[in-house]
């Protein structure tokens, strides 16, 4: 894409120090965002995914330390202060997390939770503030908004919820959307209206949508391109499409793979990476895919391979040359 | 010996809640299923649909209201304290948070060996050892695993220690509720072809409980399909993939993301609006009927009965009408 990217992050890396050394989170992750862009950010769990949200928001724990860029619209947020950041998080850009219960006060009602943002950021008055949230829960599709208003959290079923939490993070009109697996705790039927109802925002208010999941089937449903993550890295990077149909990497293609399907020839045994997620805090000197990866060779072990582009839009960290396969050691 | 491991009948299953004399959640009602010997049962339905309150009671770790399952000769929910005891032997479960449901202060080697310890008494030290490390061969575990704690273990080896210690006993019955739905997504596929190859080594009888649908069509002969503890569909996997006869099965396999682009994006039509009712205040009639896209003035009034319609069990009162578009 030609466009100056609204959001651009440079060698990115956090780190947690500790007295048994430093557990890298995240490690010189590069990504541009251009307006608009719904991108999908995949990867297990110790893969750094929620890290890169964090580090977006400045919101990363205490002790993390962070190296290298993160410009949003021009504006360095890598050791910014809390004035700063604090201007960018929720007015331009804005969070939805996985649980929508721990993400709403309980002892409040929605109305208060939702004209909060309203007032604060948008300095509306009383009144002007509790039409807007009608608006508002309107937008994400709330069915009668203004008793809704009046209720508590715990009122609401999970769905609700979480439309909720989406309409909290449209009160400024961000130009981007992170979501942290806004769908996992959800069920089947209302993922799926959760994902309509984010590409119809996308849409509708052009805000680009950062999502980030486990879930290969929820990237296929909304995202436009894709990066992988592993360990801390981001191991490819594609549009969605060549993504799916072309995966140059061996763990996008074993997750790729081992995804059981509705549809079909039903296979005896489900293809599956072997070993375990590795621990972020001994990661191994190479690529960190390595001890599971079928085409793993001295290479590997030496240096962690970069990220090199194989395609227009596409690019992978691999050393291996040939045609890839799945089966693990 | 018949050929179902277990026979279960309108099991109900009932809580009265704190807060009003009244106030009762019926949880389960009147739910029935035969899981032939040797055979896996898929119970598939989103939160709140029941189905680890019938895992729960069949165990009975809640008490059932009414209802019989008959396993072994017996009716499990009428059992006493003693013989109940003693049929466990023949009946374990594997839960979804694997790391939850082990013992942080014992070792590996404690927590396989525990049933032997309670169920084979006359088993000395030597034996004991001897059945636990063939067992954990079996599931995937490392001899040198054998006294380490559960915390040292990522999500998936923590499974395989679970289901190495609910298989120590052989049982004839394995319950698994959401056995791989906690687990990282590399892992799922480890351990769903592993459940699936001792099922099969050991002919176990299984009741999978999951929301997963791909991963009860992986690992399932025959589903059930729960909706707010009602039964709404029961077929052979291959029908039920194929031909659902229920609009909400239909709507549950529409609403599965499809891992390919072209093909998600291809689908089109809205997903199924609504939510899931509140279990205090079901919808009268049919349920589903407040979500259902073909609902009728008569499923506001009359509970569809679980009849017959191709392969399938389906409680709908529109199942099976010619050129109904679902």
């Amino acid at each position: 894409m030609s466009s100056t990217p609204l959001l651009k992050i440079s060698e990115l890396s956090v780190g947690y120090p500790s007295r048994a050394g430093t557990t890298r989170a995240l490690d010189r992750v590069s990504l541009d965002l251009s307006p608009g862009e719904f991108l999908g950010i995949v990867g297990e769990s110790g893969s750094g995914k929620t890290q890169l949200l964090l580090a977006m928001l400045g919101l990363n724990a205490q002790g993390a330390q962070l190296a290298g860029s993160i410009s949003y619209r021009g504006h360095e947020l890598v050791g910014a202060s809390q004035r700063t950041l604090a201007s960018v998080r929720g007015r331009r850009i804005g969070m939805i997390f996985q649980d929508p219960m721990t993400a709403l006060n309980p002892y409040l009602t929605v109305g208060t939770q939702v004209t909060e943002g309203l007032r604060l950021h948008q300095k509306l008055g009383r009144k002007a503030a509790w039409r807007r949230a009608i608006e508002l829960l309107e937008a994400v599709q709330i069915p009668e908004p203004e008793r809704r208003l009046g209720q508590h959290p715990h009122e609401l079923s999970g769905g609700m919820r979480q439309r909720i939490v989406i309409a909290m993070a449209l009160i400024c009109e961000p130009d981007i959307l992170l979501a942290d697996e806004p769908t996992t705790a959800l069920d089947v039927t209302v993922q799926a209206q959760i994902l309509a109802l984010l590409r119809e925002l996308r849409t509708r208010t052009r805000a680009a949508i950062v999502l980030v999941t486990h879930d290969l089937g929820v990237i296929a449903e909304v995202a436009d391109r894709v990066l992988v993550m592993y360990a801390g890295r981001v191991v490819e990077q594609a549009g969605v499409e060549e993504l799916f149909s072309s995966a140059r990497h061996p763990y996008t293609l074993g997750l790729r793979r081992s995804i059981a399907e509705l549809d079909g020839p039903l296979p005896e045994r489900l293809p599956s990476i072997g070993g375990n997620p590795p621990n972020p805090a001994a990661l191994p000197a190479g690529c960190a895919f390595a001890p599971r990866c079928a085409q793993a060779f001295e290479r590997c072990l030496g240096t962690p391979p970069p990220l090199v582009s194989v395609a227009p839009g596409h690019a992978r960290a691999c050393y291996f040359e040939g045609k890839l396969e799945v089966s693990a050691p | 010996m018949s050929a179902a491991a277990l026979e279960v009948r309108d099991l109900t299953v009932r809580f009265a809640l704190a807060g009003g004399r009244h106030r009762v959640l019926q949880a389960v009602t009147n739910v029935g299923f035969t899981l032939p010997r040797g055979e896996t049962l898929g119970i598939v339905g989103e939160s709140g649909s029941g189905k680890s309150t019938i895992a729960r009671a069949l165990l009975r770790l809640v008490p059932a209201s009414a209802g019989v399952a008959r396993f072994r000769g017996v009716d499990l929910l009428a059992l006493e304290h003693e013989p109940l005891r003693a049929m466990r032997e023949h009946l374990q479960i594997i839960f979804q948070d694997p790391l939850a449901s082990l013992d942080p202060r014992m070792r590996v080697a404690q927590i396989i060996e525990e049933p032997l310890l309670e169920f084979r008494p006359r088993l000395n030290a030597q034996a004991r050892r001897t059945l636990v490390l063939a067992m954990m061969e079996r599931v995937g575990l490392l001899h040198s695993h054998l006294n380490r704690y559960p915390h040292e273990f990522s999500g998936g080896q923590a499974q395989r220690i679970g289901i190495a210690r609910a298989l120590m006993l052989e049982p004839e019955l394995l319950v698994c509720d959401e056995p791989i739905s906690a687990l990282d997504v590399s892992i799922k596929s480890q351990i769903a072809n592993l459940l699936k190859d001792l099922q099969k080594q050991l002919h176990l009888s299984v009741l999978f409980i999951a929301h997963d649908l791909a991963a009860v069509r992986f690992s399932c002969e025959r589903v059930l399909v729960l909706y707010l503890g009602r039964v709404m569909e029961i077929a052979p996997r291959d029908a039920l993939f194929s031909a659902p006869h229920h609009p909400y099965t239909r709507a549950l396999l529409q609403s599965v993301p499809i891992p390919d682009p072209r093909r998600a994006r291809a689908r089109g039509g809205a997903p199924l609006g609504g939510e899931i009712p509140s279990p205090l205040a079901p919808p009268s009639g049919c349920v589903f009927r407040t979500r259902c896209p073909i609902a009728e003035a008569r499923c506001a009034e009359q509970v569809p009965e679980l009849r017959t319609v191709g392969d399938s069990k389906v409680a709908c009162h529109r199942a099976g009408e010619p050129g109904l578009n679902l």
